[in-house]
């Protein structure tokens, strides 16, 4: 068993601090990539998060006639939640805040969360086009999830375990995004998935008023917006010790060597999401079983193979 | 058991208790299916406690999944839409309370009242192996044998229920190139 030392509870706020480090460089990379489309100064787009924090701060909350508060107000927060939870499993080099057996199964588990978060956010505020956004949301699921699901199990069958620890210290010679590219793509599409964005943002979409987003504001509204990029970022972070070799690398320490990567990641699938076109869920569902499942499926086996050989 | 274990199985258990009440008290779709959902949640967290972590993550996992789904159904199938209106959630209420109350007076008592046996032998070092073994070692052959019978079954559903069939789509002989559907799909079939 590799070396992972399970540090305290309080380490976990240092972890949650590179999740929304990892989470405010995705927001602003975002950012800045509108502003150089609009020929915007970059320095404006790169505080762009901060300005819309602020902003978002002060502007009063917007409340609906007979909406369902409490469970609006568990879709708005849990995101977030959902985000921090999934990093709580991912050793930074050889530092993990909670050393799960099961630690791929935790992160899919998580990820399911989302399902039932994004549809209470839209069905909360007793709003059509913010339900027709849940319901979106819920198509898409349907068709990314079963990939996602099969494109983690790839690495865990390659390293023999599922904690993610194991997974990341069984690819010391070749990283498994290298040997296994087919499911280290359909787990990037699932993170935009899961994360509502890119060309899965069709649920927040323009189409119908911002769907899910289209009746929060204030604090409400950068608490999701918040949950989004975290989840993002909670992504590309779990990406590394799963497909890019965990903390493994020349001369930085683990912990920095995993911010790195998950930071590179986190841009790149910025910078691909805004190029990519919105897949319309009805489409993109059978996209998902008819394209990637049997795609992730043949992967899997190529993976045992390999394994068993 | 250590201090902290019992706190956390009390806690969890009051949790599943008290959210899957709920489920009745609630008179909206939606809270009662996410009740439900917490619920369930606690129970999968709570097998965490006997070291069961794969069963006790894959019990989140689907009974999440299952309940999200489950809400659209609801909200799209049941007459009258009771997810959006106000609804009891109980049916033929006296009968049931008097089951349940049977239920439990039996559960319980035969809980207390039973004497225990004493433990043999030790935990098996991994326990979702040694559960799997238990619940299906000695039966391989009975589910592989009612595994393609689901399976038929399902399928049988769909072709039976499936309101347009592969020669609606393709044509009575299955020799149109391109199939005539109502909403294309996307990989343009």
């Amino acid at each position: 068993m590799p070396e992972v030392v399970t540090v305290g509870a309080a380490w976990a706020v240092p972890a949650a601090l590179l999740l929304g480090l990892v989470a405010v460089v995705a927001a602003s990379a975002d950012a800045v990539m509108v502003a150089r489309r609009d020929g915007v100064d970059v320095r404006t787009g790169a505080i762009a998060p901060l300005a819309e924090t602020a902003r978002l701060l002060r502007q009063p909350r917007r409340v609906t006639p007979a909406a369902d508060a409490p469970l609006w107000r568990v879709g708005r927060g849990g995101l977030l939640v959902a985000a921090l939870l999934m990093v709580a499993v991912v050793p930074w080099g050889s530092w993990v805040p909670a050393d799960l057996p099961v630690g791929v199964v935790w992160f899919n588990a998580v990820d399911v969360t989302v399902w039932a978060f994004v549809w209470l956010a839209g069905w909360g505020p007793n709003a059509a086009f913010s339900l027709v956004g849940a319901y979106r949301f819920l198509a898409q699921a349907l068709a990314y999830e079963l990939p996602l699901m099969f494109a983690l199990t790839a690495p865990a069958l390659a390293a023999g375990s599922l904690r993610v620890a194991d997974v990341a210290a069984a690819q010391q010679g070749l990283w498994f995004a290298v040997w296994m590219p087919v499911a280290f793509a359909v787990y990037c599409l699932g993170v935009l998935g899961f994360a509502v964005w890119g060309p899965l943002a069709p649920p927040t979409g323009g189409d119908i008023a911002g769907g899910v987003l289209a009746e929060v504001s204030g604090p409400d509204r950068l608490l999701l917006l918040a949950g989004r990029y975290a989840l993002l970022a909670a992504g590309a972070v779990f990406a590394v010790p799963l497909f890019l070799g965990g903390g493994a690398g020349p001369l930085l320490p683990g912990w920095l060597w995993v911010l790195v990567k998950a930071l590179v990641l986190v841009v790149a699938l910025v910078a691909v999401g805004r190029r990519l076109p919105a897949l319309r869920p009805d489409r993109f569902l059978e996209l998902g079983w008819m394209v990637l499942l049997p795609a992730v499926l043949l992967q899997v086996l190529v993976v045992a193979l390999v394994v068993v050989l | 058991m250590t201090v902290l274990a019992d706190v956390v199985f009390w806690v969890l258990a009051v949790i599943a208790v008290v959210a899957g009440a709920w489920v009745f008290r609630f008179d909206s779709m939606a809270r009662a299916t996410y009740a439900l959902a917490v619920s369930f949640v606690a129970v999968g967290l709570a097998l965490l406690l006997v070291d069961l972590d794969y069963v006790g993550m894959v019990v989140v996992l689907m009974m999440v999944m299952e309940m999200a789904v489950m809400a659209v159904y609801m909200i799209m199938f049941m007459g009258m839409n009771p997810a959006l209106m106000p609804m009891s959630m109980v049916h033929d209420n006296r009968k049931a309370v008097v089951a349940a109350v049977a239920g439990f007076v039996l559960l319980g008592g035969g809980a207390l009242l039973v004497p225990w046996p004493v433990r043999r032998g030790v935990p098996a070092p991994d326990g979702t192996a040694a559960l799997g073994e238990a619940l299906m070692g000695s039966k391989m052959l009975v589910m592989m044998a009612v595994s393609p019978v689901m399976v038929a079954t399902i399928v049988a559903g769909i072709a039976i229920a499936a309101p347009r069939g592969r020669y609606d789509r393709l044509g009575d002989d299955l020799d149109r190139g391109r199939a005539d559907d109502p909403q294309p799909g996307g990989v343009g079939r």
